[in-house]
């Protein structure tokens, strides 16, 4: 009865009512919203590669090292020799290799030259391997392949043309126009730097590289398609490999044969080590929006207190008239608490629907613009611990008016002086 | 019209020396002996602001006295926690405000029965013959509430004479001992006053429940079996044999 009485209280002013569950829900919306992007972020970013049990690269930094050749951020400083590679290639603990070279834009893309394994061996968001929109793997000299967002945003289809630039701007630079590319496949998305990607066969780097000397075109030579084509490509230095292992037991045995390669400084890194150091210098802005969804959560439960409080002066009567009926002060108060917990728990439940049904028209949107994929599924244990905690908070700031609530239900009595 | 009182019955409220004070203030209240037999109807005449509210709080345990003995029904209210003095209000009083005496969003039906909601014993009384809902409506209907305004509809759509008679049932389900009135018919105009006061005693002479009924009204004192000035309790000793006609 009196569980009804305060609820018909609450839908007495329902307007206040609505408006404080409708703060409290958009506050609490948004906090599992930021915490479900946070854990989206944090996976697809640990998801970029997969499968791959070593990254190598010429010494630098284990984090400069991902970047460039999973990010294709930033450049490499040095680059592996044909022959080192093949040294790590031939070496009994390695299933496969993918070898990787940088260097060259199209239109802004990186172009990464690569082998057919690549596409064989590279995985990411747990075993998921590239898979194609259209057309196939590079098969001709001249052939690429087309990350996703690429095809999308310069509108290529299979069998379009493409000038591949030496360099990495978007413009300028000079063009490798006498090679001319075709595009032999589009990739389906992915949602990691391989839909920014567009791919070709290593020898095709070589092959645009022929007439070049230290990054410049040499002058009066120009050598056709066909002519490079009869050339032999066996490039002679290469960015980065990718390298699986037979057993993983043996990555660390490999890891540091590679690290003492003694003909070359190189340097093998665990991508899922490295992926926690780089994560660790970007989950700053991380938790920065944690806390700042946090102080939303903490701001509507300040305004739901206000709001019960700015209640009580025209509430006194009601609360005289259940001291009458012999309700004590401390009932008058529980009333308070009880209904900042309805207040609450009704801002809980709105809340999680509005995250829920954001979550169900942004979410395909959220995956396809920006490659972030977050899974519609019911709230974690982790978010229903936060909802749970938040309705503890509630009925605690309950507390604030209760206890305004007894103390006027005290000096009150059964007279009210108004 | 006074029955005649049970020699062995306590009275239903003794007041003995008391003086009270409400704390930051310099109002002073004092009453040297005021008593109230089983099933008497006192009416307690006094101009507004003299004292007559802070005596109903005495009386029904929310305010203490610093000195002084009150008795309800023979049990020393300051013998009581302030837990158990809200549950003896609870089981033995009921009070009727002079206005606004209704949760204004709760219907009729509502109202009258959280007058059980905190006295299981009174609210066990009423099981024994009706349910809840059967002894509000009954009442409601004696004081002349149509039915279809009972359930259903809030209480602040009532007229303030129909909201009036909600809270007289809410003050007399359950058959308190002693019923509390604070000017409860000054917002009636003097016909519907007159009713509603012949409602409320047929009640009484039903259930056998004492009366205090607080008021500045003269012209009601023929109803009562006493009338007391607050004025005279407050300055000299008061007896009942002294102020019965």
């Amino acid at each position: 009865m009196l569980l009804r009485l305060s609820l018909q209280s609450l839908a007495n002013r329902r307007s206040t009512a609505l408006l404080t569950i409708l703060a409290l829900a958009i506050s609490i919306a948004l906090f599992l919203g930021v915490e479900r992007v946070r854990t989206g972020a944090r996976a697809s970013f640990a998801n970029t590669i997969a499968g791959t049990d070593l990254i190598v690269g010429a010494r630098s930094g284990s984090v400069p090292l991902l970047l460039y050749s999973v990010f294709r951020i930033g450049n490499a400083t040095n680059n592996i020799t044909w022959k080192s590679y093949r040294d790590i290639a031939d070496r009994p603990e390695v299933a496969w290799t993918v070898p990787i070279s940088l260097g060259d834009s199209h239109r802004g893309y990186r172009v990464m030259g690569t082998t057919d394994a690549y596409f064989e061996h590279y995985r990411f968001r747990g075993n998921a391997s590239l898979t194609f929109a259209g057309g196939e793997r590079f098969d001709d000299l001249f052939d690429t392949v087309l990350g996703a967002d690429v095809a999308a945003d310069l509108g290529y289809k299979v069998g379009d043309p493409i000038v591949v630039a030496h360099g990495l701007g978007a413009v300028g630079f000079t063009k490798h126009e006498d090679m001319p590319f075709r595009v032999s496949g589009i990739l389906a998305k992915t949602g990691t730097p391989v839909d920014r990607t567009v791919h070709v066969s290593l020898k095709a780097i070589e092959a645009i590289h022929v007439d070049w000397q230290s990054g410049a075109r040499t002058p009066g030579r120009s050598t056709g398609a066909d002519a490079v084509r009869a050339m032999d490509l066996t490039p002679k230095s290469i960015t980065a490999v990718l390298v699986g292992v037979t057993s993983k037991l043996k990555t660390f045995r490999l890891q540091r044969h590679i690290n003492e390669y003694p003909e070359e400084p190189l340097l093998a890194v665990l991508p899922g080590v490295a992926l926690q150091e780089l994560w660790s210098l970007i989950g700053v802005a991380e938790s920065a929006l944690a806390g700042v969804s946090g102080m939303v959560v903490l701001t509507a439960l300040i305004g739901m207190v206000a709001a019960i409080l700015s209640s009580l002066s025209e509430r006194r009567r009601e609360m005289a008239i259940l001291r009458a009926v012999g309700a004590g002060p401390s009932i008058v108060g529980c009333l308070m608490i009880l209904e900042a917990g309805t207040l609450a728990l009704a801002g809980a439940f709105t809340g999680t629907f509005l995250f829920l049904a954001g979550l169900a028209i942004a979410g395909p949107i959220v995956d396809q613009a920006y490659g972030l994929y977050l899974p519609f599924s019911l709230p974690s244990t982790r978010e229903l611990l936060i909802l749970g905690g938040f309705v503890c908070g509630g009925i605690l700031s309950g507390l604030v008016p209760a206890i305004g609530a007894y103390r006027m239900s005290l000096a009150d009595g059964m007279t009210v002086r108004q | 019209m006074t029955e005649p009182f049970t020699p062995s019955a306590p009275p239903t409220v003794l007041l003995e020396h008391v003086a009270f004070q409400w704390p930051g203030s310099a109002f002073r209240f004092g009453v040297d002996r005021f008593r109230i037999e089983k099933a008497e109807r006192v009416l307690l005449l006094g101009p507004s602001g003299g004292g007559k509210s802070t005596l109903l709080g005495l009386i029904s345990g929310i305010s203490q006295p610093q000195k002084g003995r009150i008795e309800l029904l023979g049990t020393d209210l300051a013998k009581l926690s302030s837990a158990q003095r809200d549950r003896f209000r609870a089981e033995h009083l009921g009070v009727i405000f002079q206005m606004f005496n209704l949760l204004p969003y709760a219907s009729a039906q509502d109202n009258v029965r959280l007058g059980l909601s905190f006295a299981p014993n009174r609210a066990r009384r009423v099981r024994k013959e009706e349910t809840p809902e059967e002894a509000a409506a009954r009442l409601l209907t004696a004081l002349g509430l149509p039915k279809n305004i009972q359930t259903g509809q809030p209480a602040s759509l009532l007229s303030s004479g129909q909201q009036q008679r909600v809270a007289a049932a809410r003050a007399l389900i359950g058959d308190p001992e002693l019923v509390i009135a604070d000017e409860p018919t000054s917002a009636l105009d003097g016909e519907s006053q007159q009713a509603f006061l012949d409602l409320i005693f047929k009640q009484l002479d039903r259930s056998g429940s004492s009366l205090l009924m607080v008021s500045h009204d003269e012209r009601l004192a023929d109803w009562f079996d006493r009338v007391v000035r607050l004025t005279d309790i407050q300055r000299h000793e008061e007896t009942p044999d002294a102020a019965a006609s």
